[in-house]
């Protein structure tokens, strides 16, 4: 317990700053739809204008921007990207940062096993994450009421689209953390993070422009792609089961590799 | 009893060399000593004793019970000072030592404020805006603060002004007197000799020699020195002598066998001076190492 909490704590601040970047990402792009809602039949003119490519590269085959599903599943992708990186740093960083700045000698000398070690830092990265998660539902919520345009919407789907957080967040947390541990020293913890997120993005990315979907389903944004769940209602259910499965790999994998691990000192 | 029992144990990272086939017991109740040079696999082995890095082969059993099996139960009562400390920054001290004390069964904060006072630790300070020197006070303050049955030091004084040496080497032959035993890694000759009653000599990943530190410096050699208009250097080249050295008619030498017989080779010079002393550990410890 007393693990779980100082990690916690020493995660507050960043808590804070992406729970309030994401709230005024979204409000910001949020507060422009009523206009975009006006004029949605020139707007749906000028994208089907522009080249189907740059379109896909977007995530923005089949959207209707005109509609609040289709606007908001659209502004969506920027927040999952927020939320990915923000999990992958949490992720790389769950252990590797006390072994780059020598305080894993501090806490690996106390009387507590590896594995309560990595329990206790886990549970505290998911309890962070959930905060996130929660201020990301609240945002979504209120913007929903502020932003609708008097446009007419099911909730439902909103719903679905929010509870795909939590499992999308837990994959870049887990590869994040299995990754940080294959490797024997990770040097600074942002750009691998920047790397994983965007790196599952463009697969997605890629693979609509080039029409190809094999590789896309090892990427998060796939599994959960907010404009499909906003279309279906729904999860695409072998999806999500591929995406838990490779939480469940990393997170096990991760247990036997730290309690092998041969934390290296100073020198 | 021996708190320590380290079996063949031996360290390879990849192909780089950590130990190889190290074995030596610390008894209960002893001020160990532990010295080499920087690289020669002192840290090593103390981070085998606290399970930081695993072995390639051999094993360590701490208190009568394998130290990667029994670990955290075993890290109970082991106290360990860090040769680099570095501790969460952003943190303050008295925060980091009631994090480190909440690790314990028993109740620490009574000796945490004790040894504060001692080493003259300021407690609300950040650490961040610690010197390197009061940050190893904080380092001595959570190693021990739960009264540790054995303390790992991994060379401690770096870093501290000869007063809180001083201080700092009290403290230790206090808490070996109320029984524990201390496992102390230095490359500094002198402390070593000052504070403990066995050591080990550690060179290139083996021990090379294992003894009493009195019988290391007096069984052994004796310093001399002469001083004398026309002595021959040649004459004293003789089995026993090493480190002979010939400066501005004075000479000088590391002497071990029969004392009678140097004595009658001496005599037999028109000395002006002489000097026959113990030698330091640091001669004795350049002698292992040639």
């Amino acid at each position: 317990m007393n693990m779980f909490k100082k990690e916690f704590l020493m995660k507050v601040k960043s808590i804070a700053s992406w729970a309030i970047s994401i709230f005024i990402l979204m409000f910001a792009f949020m507060s422009l739809y009523p206009s975009f809602s006006a004029d949605a039949g020139l707007l749906d003119e000028a994208l089907a204008n522009m080249p189907p490519e740059l379109l896909a590269a977007f995530g923005m085959t089949d959207i209707n921007l005109g509609t609040v599903a289709g606007y908001l599943g659209f502004v969506f992708l920027f927040i999952q990207i927020c939320l990915a990186i923000q999990a992958s740093n949490y992720g790389f960083g769950l252990v590797s940062i006390e072994e780059r700045e020598l305080t894993a000698d501090f806490l690996l000398a106390k009387p507590v096993s590896r594995t309560q070690i990595l329990t206790s830092k886990l549970l505290a990265a998911l309890a962070a994450l959930t905060i996130t998660n929660l201020a990301v539902w609240l945002s979504t919520l209120l913007v929903l009421n502020l932003f609708n345009a008097g446009n007419e919407y099911h909730l439902t789907p909103f719903l679905w689209m929010l509870a795909s957080i939590l499992p999308f967040q837990l994959f870049f947390l887990s590869v994040g953390m299995v990754i940080s541990l294959l490797v024997k020293r990770v040097r600074s913890v942002t750009p691998l993070s920047m790397a994983l997120a965007f790196g599952m993005y463009m697969l997605v990315a890629f693979g609509d422009m080039l029409g190809q979907d094999s590789l896309e389903l090892i990427s998060p944004f796939r599994h959960f792609d907010a404009s499909a769940i906003l279309s279906r209602g729904g999860f695409d259910m072998p999806l999500v089961v591929i995406n838990i499965a490779f939480s469940l790999l990393a997170i096990v994998g991760s247990y036997v590799l730290y309690k092998r691990r041969n934390i290296r000192s100073a020198i | 009893m021996s708190i320590i029992e380290v079996n063949h144990l031996t360290k390879y990272y990849g192909k780089a060399r950590g130990i190889v086939d190290v074995s030596f017991d610390v008894e209960e109740g002893e001020i160990y000593g532990f010295i080499g040079p920087n690289g020669a696999g002192k840290s090593t082995t103390i981070r085998l004793f606290l399970s930081l890095i695993y072995p390639t082969s051999g094993c360590v059993k701490i208190f009568g019970k394998d130290c990667i099996e029994h670990g955290p139960e075993i890290r109970q009562d082991i106290g360990y000072l860090p040769s680099e400390v570095f501790y969460y920054e952003g943190m303050k001290v008295l925060d980091l030592l009631k994090y480190s004390a909440s690790f314990y069964k028993k109740d620490c904060s009574q000796r945490l404020l004790e040894l504060a006072d001692f080493m003259e630790l300021d407690l609300k300070r950040r650490i961040d805006d610690l010197s390197y020197g009061n940050k190893k006070k904080v380092g001595i303050v959570q190693g021990l603060l739960h009264q540790p049955k054995l303390i790992i030091l991994d060379e401690p004084t770096s870093g501290l002004d000869p007063l809180m040496q001083q201080k700092f080497f009290n403290l230790i032959r206090e808490e070996n007197q109320r029984g524990a035993t201390v496992f102390f890694s230095s490359h500094i000759l002198s402390e070593v000799q000052k504070i403990c009653n066995r050591v080990a000599i550690i060179k290139e990943g083996s021990i090379i020699n294992i003894q009493d530190i009195k019988s290391l410096q007096k069984d052994n050699y004796k310093r001399i020195r002469l001083t004398a208009n026309n002595l021959d250097a040649q004459r004293f080249s003789i089995s026993g002598v090493n480190n002979l050295e010939q400066q501005n008619g004075s000479l000088s030498f590391l002497y071990k066998g029969d004392i009678n017989s140097l004595m009658k080779l001496i005599s037999q010079s028109e000395l002006t001076d002489v000097t026959i002393e113990e030698p330091t550990l640091e001669e004795i410890f350049m002698h292992y190492y040639e």
